[in-house]
């Protein structure tokens, strides 16, 4: 069952040669069938899968260590303070790691009419929940992309995990036998389930433009200089963004759109009653979808791994050149996904410190008379606008790069029949996609 | 462990996953619990599609049972929230009367499983060189007309349309019953 690379030398397309057949595990083989070549092919792929999902957890669990400093800091600023300064250091760095020992030292408490399995377990569903979405997410793209699995159905899978996460707090909200952590838990869903309306319609516009699901497709399709970002696309995805970024801090309940942790109202709302590791699993969940919706918006809009300049482009970083220098390309690439990231986690923290909290009629109208139908017209306008003027870029100013229509949906797993020797497999598939959407 | 075929491995731990829960989801008396259950039994039925190739149907399965389930979960909690309701015992009639309706479905579905000689598991190098495809742009082009598989034949479109006008429909109406109703005061008549 070793796998054997057919193509040549190039250890980046050891992946897509090979012949191991695992319905489940087949496009996620680059790393997988690198090290079968070393111990046995169960091992390999165990061990493949244990370095994504390391490196997921460890975004996610890093990421939320470095928000809540920020936070702290960006709100101190916003009020005139300073925010945390002693910890570690002249910035305060290591307040969040001290948090952390706090939380792990406090006493794990649980009410005593509290349903014991779900109130243990909630926590963990939120978790599971943040952290399942960035399976599907990629950080970088072009042929070889840096993505966990690679989804044909990339965004609409990262979308349907997402909604998940209110499981974990609707559980909460329940099992604490409280009535502050059960109306928290209630304004949160009937929230989430409402904002999720408008939030699709959001994402279809890009999907719609781009032609994919995938969100490798949908990034790739960016390539280039700032003006193909799909936010310049037209007037309607312009408009569309503002849109799809109030919903998406909506929908994971960042202020002002809070109303399910309300101190004023209901002490803490759904997590009143958790204290301790337990508590904090709740807040990673939190950052963690604040992280993946922000680098959603930044790869359906902001251009994702394609920064502003295509320095890489510039500077000779792609595959062409050699696995090296792919390997520096990609790494900007994944570099500018975190950071666009993390800007948009940022404003929603400057968002949080500067607006009041709604009431919950507020977020309901806000969600039903203005996001969804702003959203649907928008919807309506960019179709329009894609069937009248298909090949302009940038609010229709500039030309469309040719190389856009020539971008292909990835390869349809390593047992794809009848690969003549010599050629590349990766231009066949491009250009069998190419002449597939110019017969169409 | 070269012998064992992974595909098959997981195809037996999700519907072990599956059918456990669902066990769980009849034995339970907690609503809230069986609504949980419920939800991890369908998502492990999705874990199968996803095996399958069936992207999808997946992400599908994800969105529409596993979050329906979440709207039944919540009025789980908003109805059982006085005592009465929170646990809930079954008759030993219900059991009987049940067991005989979900056997006989069982019945039909297994002797038509196995009766179907397509639908025998294959040799494995046999499912080993079965091609994999994308699922998702053959589904749209179908949804438009246009199918992929059998281009002679005709596409979904006419019930595509049918079943979207038909939700648009259902959103308005609940739109309707749930908005706020005015009251008529003397003040507001004048």
């Amino acid at each position: 069952m070793l796998s054997v690379p057919a193509v040549g030398p190039d250890p980046l397309t050891w992946g897509y040669t090979d012949s191991i057949g695992s319905a489940g595990l087949r496009k996620n083989q680059q790393v997988a069938s690198f090290l079968s070549e070393y111990i046995w092919t169960w091992l390999a792929y165990t061990f493949a899968g244990l370095v994504h999902i390391a490196l997921i957890i460890n975004l996610v669990a890093v990421g939320a260590l470095i928000f809540i400093w920020l936070e702290r800091k960006i709100s101190g600023r916003i009020q005139d303070r300073l925010g945390p300064t002693r910890v570690g250091g002249k910035f305060g760095w290591l307040q969040t790691l001290a948090d952390g020992l706090k939380l792990i030292t406090k006493e794990d408490l649980m009410p005593a009419g509290a349903d014991g399995f779900l109130f243990k377990i909630a926590p963990y569903v939120s978790f599971c929940a943040s952290i399942a979405a960035f399976i599907a997410i990629p950080f970088a793209g072009g042929d070889y992309p840096w993505i966990p699995q690679r989804l044909n159905t990339g965004v609409f899978f990262v979308i349907a995990v997402l909604g998940l996460e209110v499981f974990g707090v609707i559980l909460a909200g329940y099992s604490s036998a409280s009535k502050w952590s059960l109306f928290g838990a209630m304004r949160e869903a009937a929230q989430v389930v409402s904002y999720e309306v408008p939030l699709g319609m959001c994402i279809v516009v890009p999907v719609l433009i781009a032609g994919s699901l995938d969100l490798i497709v949908i990034g790739d399709r960016q390539a280039g200089w700032f003006t193909n970002w799909i936010i310049f696309h037209d007037p309607f995805t312009f408009i569309t963004f503002w849109v799809y970024f109030t919903c998406a801090t909506a929908s994971v309940n960042r202020a002002p759109f809070d109303l399910a942790e309300a101190e004023s109202e209901l002490v803490a709302g759904f997590h009143t009653e958790y204290s301790g590791l337990r508590w904090s699993f709740f807040f990673m969940a939190e950052y963690g979808s604040m992280f993946s919706v922000s680098i959603l918006a930044s790869i359906l809009f902001l251009g994702g791994w394609n920064g502003p300049i295509p320095i890489s482009d510039m500077l000779g970083l792609t595959p062409e050149n050699g696995a090296f220098a792919a390997y520096i390309g990609q790494f900007l690439g994944a570099m500018n996904v975190i950071f666009k990231g993390t800007i948009g986690v940022c404003v929603m923290m400057w968002i949080r410190w500067t607006l009041p909290r709604l009431r919950i009629d507020q977020v309901m109208t806000t969600c039903l008379k203005y996001c969804t139908p702003i959203a649907a017209v928008m919807f309506l306008g960019a179709t329009f606008w894609q069937l009248k003027i298909p090949d302009r870029n940038f609010f229709g100013v500039m030309p469309m790069n040719p190389a856009v229509f020539e971008i292909g949906e990835g390869l349809p797993g390593p047992r794809f029949p009848e690969i003549p020797e010599g050629k590349p497999i990766t231009d066949q598939v491009a250009a069998s996609n190419g002449a597939e959407r110019k017969a169409l | 462990m070269e012998s064992i075929y992974w595909p098959s491995f997981f195809f037996w731990l999700f519907s072990a996953i599956t059918c456990s829960f669902a066990v769980g989801v009849l034995v339970s008396t907690n609503i809230v619990r069986m609504a949980f259950y419920l939800v991890l039994s369908l998502a492990a039925a999705a874990g199968l599609m996803f095996l399958a190739g069936a992207d999808f149907v997946g992400a599908m399965q994800l969105l529409i049972y596993v979050g329906g389930t979440l709207v039944l979960l919540i009025f789980g909690v908003m109805l059982t929230s006085q005592e009465r309701f929170v646990e809930m015992k079954t008759w030993a009639g219900d059991w009987v009367k049940g067991f005989l309706a979900g056997g006989a479905l069982l019945f039909v579905l297994i002797y038509a499983a196995f009766s179907i000689p397509e639908w025998r598991g294959m040799e494995r190098t046999a499912a080993e060189a079965v091609p994999t495809t994308h699922t998702v742009t053959p589904i749209a082009m179908g949804l438009l007309g246009a199918r992929t598989d059998a281009p002679d034949r005709p596409g979904y479109l006419l019930l595509f349309e049918i079943v979207s006008v038909h939700l648009l429909v259902v959103l308005i109406g609940a739109a309707y019953l749930a908005r706020a109703r005015r009251t008529r005061t003397i003040e507001s008549m004048k």
